[in-house]
């Protein structure tokens, strides 16, 4: 039932989900590898040896626990972090030595902490993910104007345009940050943690948009995410990463088991079909520690806390049927 | 956009203002029929030493050095993302004084030889405050607290300096405790302005990057920013123009403090206003050198002023930094 260290999982994923494929609206469709790929910083590798393949148009998640070096990971996946070993390629050419505004027209990263100055409107916000398409002195054209607005208007934040950040809700300002990375016109959208602080009406709100953003544009989504339910609910593949290694690579329903969770996480849990998505669904055992209460928590307020009892025999339906 | 136009216009109108009062006001006032005669260089005795020799230099010395003090300051405050992070608070601009003391104290330098001396300093004291600050990573709190330290010791130095050097007069010395217009001569005009000019030239591919780097090192690297090699040139900028000004005026306190939140305050928030925190702080100097040397009873260094009116806006910042937990 494991499909641990394959890395052709995700790519069967799109059929197997019966996802929309890229469609023509899009015109430039990057795809993203890694090859034995290892980051560190000094002595210490926190990302050890890790091949990927991104198959164009998915949306994967990156999974795991805290410090297991997922948002490093991302990090190397848009530049930010020079490998010690192996190689991120960008449609076959190693990203390290393309231009950084060559990149950014392509791949796009949200990270989890971002400034915005304070009293900035949405709209200049949004409209500096124009930067990798200018030079010193070239002037805001119509296409830049046309990026932002429809930026704008697949966020819902058009109302808002005129309006400072730090007045918005979490939701929205979350929103506006990534109308900024849509504005950069990527085919490629990194995000790290784009859920966290925000309540679950915000985070269904935010993978939402990021799940029409991919059937309707067919851009590739990549996303760390804490909540391994939320993840599993929304993902074409999933990665799970444990102390910088690989531990599984799969679809959902493939990768997520009890065994993995155990792995991964440390903690002990049962899986049963999300009755919401048809998903698996972890749900932690509460006896064992304050972690395993903390994650039953995590559970009952991300996902549907009918699902908790249900019976065991549905989840072994759910592995045979597999 | 037409708001930037607007205030740049104002401020620039402000500037003018303030220089033709500078220049033409004092124990003589005089006409601005007698400054286009001594501009379009006609000799009318007594006033041509006057206006050419004392006033005019003054005045625009006072103007490129506030202007280079605003822009330093506020490329400083965004970079750093705090308005506490300018370089008169954090020291660098004591590090850039101090080695104009030693220089023209100790090795009896002038000219483009002090102003050199003065840029190393200033460099010099940014290399060493950031290696104390850095720890995998650069903390704000650490580095105003190390800056204030490296700041208070540097200002001891150049005191030390001068107390030792007995031909200097306090009131000559005043210029390097508090920084003063006094005796301004018209090589200070050129080498400030030329640190002026070689500035904003330096600044203005410059300040696009700085506008995304105030969004947080990561984003701006995904959107294409180099963000290293960006914050060293704008760094290595910022200082240089700092400390030419520094050394021909001294540390002008408050100025670079005050002009990018003077002029973000009249520009709107958002953007980072460098053109407008350049004009900030040529009014800044001017105005204060109006007031020092006429409003007040008897005349005073310019910094003695500008320290005046900034002491409490930094207590005031502090304050609310502190509360809402940005100085940790």
């Amino acid at each position: 039932m494991m499909k641990t260290q394959d890395s052709k999982g995700p790519d069967s994923t799109p059929a197997a989900t019966g996802r929309p494929g890229p469609t023509s609206s899009i015109t430039r469709d990057p795809h993203l590898e890694t090859t034995g790929l290892s980051v560190g910083y000094g002595e210490h590798l926190v990302i050890n040896n890790i091949d990927l393949d991104i198959p164009v148009g998915t949306i994967g998640a990156i999974i795991g626990p805290n410090g297991c070096g997922k948002s490093t990971f991302l990090r190397a996946l848009a530049r930010l972090l020079k490998p010690v070993n192996g190689t991120v390629l960008l449609n076959g050419a190693d990203i390290a030595s393309m231009p950084t505004k060559r990149v950014a027209t392509q791949v796009g990263l949200l990270p989890q902490s971002s400034i915005a100055p304070e009293g900035i409107t949405v709209s200049d916000l949004v409209s500096r993910g124009r930067y990798p398409y200018h030079r010193f002195g070239s002037a805001w054209n119509a296409e830049d104007q046309t990026a932002v607005d429809h930026a704008l208007r697949a966020t819902g934040m058009e109302g808002f345009a005129d309006r400072p950040v730090d007045e918005l809700s979490g939701g929205q300002r979350q929103r506006a940050w990534i109308a900024l990375t849509l504005a950069q016109q990527t085919g490629i959208v990194l995000l790290d943690e784009p859920t966290t602080f925000l309540d679950v009406s915000y985070q269904l709100e935010v993978l939402d948009l990021l799940s029409d953003l991919n059937a309707t544009e067919g851009t590739t989504i990549v996303m760390v995410l804490h909540d391994v339910n939320l993840a599993a609910r929304y993902a074409d593949w999933m990665l799970a990463l444990c102390d910088g290694h690989q531990e599984a690579l799969g679809t959902p329903d493939e990768i997520l088991t009890e065994e993995l969770v155990h792995r991964v996480f440390g903690v002990e849990a049962t899986i049963v079909d999300d009755p919401a998505s048809g998903m698996p669904m972890m749900i932690a055992d509460r006896r064992h520690s304050l972690r395993a209460r903390r994650a039953l928590h995590e559970t009952t307020v991300g996902g549907n806390s009918g699902a908790r009892t249900a019976p065991k025999t549905e989840r072994d339906a759910h592995h045979e049927h597999k | 956009m037409r708001r930037k136009t607007l205030v740049c216009s104002i401020l620039v109108a402000l500037a003018a203002v303030l220089l033709y009062t500078d220049i033409t006001f004092g124990t003589v006032i005089y006409s601005f029929n007698d400054l286009l005669r001594v501009v379009s260089g006609e000799q009318i005795p007594g006033i041509s030493f006057a206006l050419g020799e004392l006033r005019i230099p003054r005045s625009l010395t006072a103007l490129a050095c506030g202007a280079a003090f605003g822009i330093a300051g506020s490329c400083f405050q965004h970079l750093l993302r705090n308005p506490l992070a300018s370089p008169d608070i954090i020291g660098i601009t004591s590090g850039a004084n101090a080695a104009a003391v030693f220089g023209i104290v100790v090795l009896g330098a002038s000219g483009l030889e002090l102003s050199a001396i003065s840029v190393a300093g200033g460099l010099l004291t940014t290399a060493v405050i950031a290696a104390f600050t850095w720890k995998r990573g650069l903390s704000l709190g650490r580095l105003i607290l190390v800056g204030i330290a490296f700041g208070a010791m540097l200002d001891a130095a150049s005191s030390w300096i001068l107390v030792h050097a007995d031909q200097w007069d306090i009131q000559s010395a005043s210029r390097w405790l508090t920084g003063s217009l006094a005796d301004t001569q018209w090589s200070d005009v050129l080498l400030s302005g030329i640190a002026l000019s070689i500035g904003c030239i330096a600044i203005a591919p410059l300040s696009k990057r700085l506008d995304m780097l105030r969004l947080g090192d990561e984003i701006a690297a995904s959107l294409g920013v180099r963000v290293g090699a960006s914050q060293i040139a704008i760094i290595c900028v910022s200082v240089t123009m700092l400390s030419i000004a520094t050394s021909a005026v001294g540390p002008i306190a408050f100025v670079s403090f005050l002009s990018g939140p003077i002029a973000r305050r009249i520009s709107g928030y958002g953007s980072s206003a460098l053109a407008e925190s350049t004009l900030v702080g040529a009014c800044l100097v001017l105005g204060s050198d109006i007031i020092a040397q006429h409003l007040l009873t008897e005349q005073m260094p310019v910094g003695v002023v500008t320290s005046v009116i900034g002491g409490p806006v930094l207590m005031l910042l502090m304050y609310i930094s502190t509360r809402k937990g940005h100085l940790e």
